[in-house]
């Protein structure tokens, strides 16, 4: 009997269920579709969308570095797979869950979570005091690596700065539209 | 939005359970028209899965927020895949009444 998967961290759901292909030469009734598992995606995404090593993506999904390269690899795969012969791509299943931020209140003293990553939370949901902070602790083993100059676009309303970050883990939010920015990172004093 | 308290009893003055899946009663405050709850706990008396089963009534019934004791390891990731917002009290002396004033509260200062 083979051994238990261990359930791969996503951050947040994907904003899309699949990808449909178009030409004249796409018969969609024809084909089946590709299913890339959530995990796959994810995996994609941290490696090739925010540009991070395999080994700081399979930090952030809490599993090996090499079960991290043999996820994207399929990955990867599959989506030649679905370019090459015109198929649909589905995003579903895998093995997985979600984690959200973890916040603490100074005035009532609770725990709350931030459910939805993109907004950034300002203020208790039940007292709505405005005196929280996070309560998540950063992860030492990368934070104490690496000094990163970012530029950071804000997707939502266009604002751009340069910033010098801990990590390239912290999260920035606009100051304006109050969402998560997100850019290119520079790496500089890599030890 | 509405919001699912965990509570010992079915009154205003009963305080918070510290349990999620077997507390005894769930009160659900919706603040857009102020209406409040009671719903007793089906899976109270579960010895597995009573906080699966008690996410699928509230998740049913279009709860965003649920203020409690704690939460199981089971539960969290779960509550986070549906966007369910939990939140844990330190204080669990506070009654029913109590919490239900600062959601009042806040909700006026929204609006």
């Amino acid at each position: 009997m083979s051994r238990i998967k261990t359930p791969r961290k996503l951050s947040n759901p994907p904003i899309i269920r699949g990808f449909n292909p178009y030409g004249p030469l796409v018969d969609l009734t024809k084909t089946e579709s590709v299913i890339l598992h959530y995990e796959e995606f994810e995996a994609f995404k941290l490696c090739d969308y925010d540009h991070l090593t395999h080994h700081q993506a399979s930090i952030l999904m809490h599993i090996s570095r090499p079960t991290f390269t043999r996820i994207y690899a399929s990955a990867r795969s599959k989506i030649a797979i679905s370019f090459a012969e015109g198929r649909q791509i589905e995003v579903e299943g895998g093995k997985i869950y979600f984690e959200s931020d973890w916040y603490h209140c100074n005035q009532c003293q609770s725990h709350f979570n931030n459910p939805d990553r993109m907004l950034q939370l300002t203020n208790c949901p039940l007292c709505g005091s405005e005196q929280i902070e996070n309560a998540k602790q950063e992860d030492k083993s990368i934070t104490d690596r690496e000094e990163i100059s970012m530029h950071l676009v804000c997707a939502h309303c266009g604002y751009d700065v340069n910033m010098q970050v801990i990590n390239r883990y912290s999260k920035t939010h606009c100051p304006h539209c109050k969402r998560l920015m997100r850019g290119n990172s520079v790496l500089k004093n890599q030890i | 939005m509405k919001t699912a308290i965990t509570s010992l009893k079915a009154c205003m003055d009963s305080e918070v359970d510290l349990q999620f899946g077997h507390c005894g009663c769930f009160v659900i405050y919706d603040s857009t028209n102020g209406s409040i709850e009671f719903l007793p706990n089906p899976y109270r008396e579960n010895k597995e899965q009573a906080g699966l089963l008690a996410i699928q009534l509230l998740h049913g019934k279009n709860v965003q927020k649920i203020i409690s004791g704690d939460f199981g390891q089971k539960v969290k990731p779960i509550l986070d895949s549906h966007k369910i917002q939990m939140i844990i009290l330190s204080n669990t002396n506070i009654t029913i009444r109590k919490i239900i004033e600062l959601l009042q509260e806040q909700s006026v200062k929204t609006t």
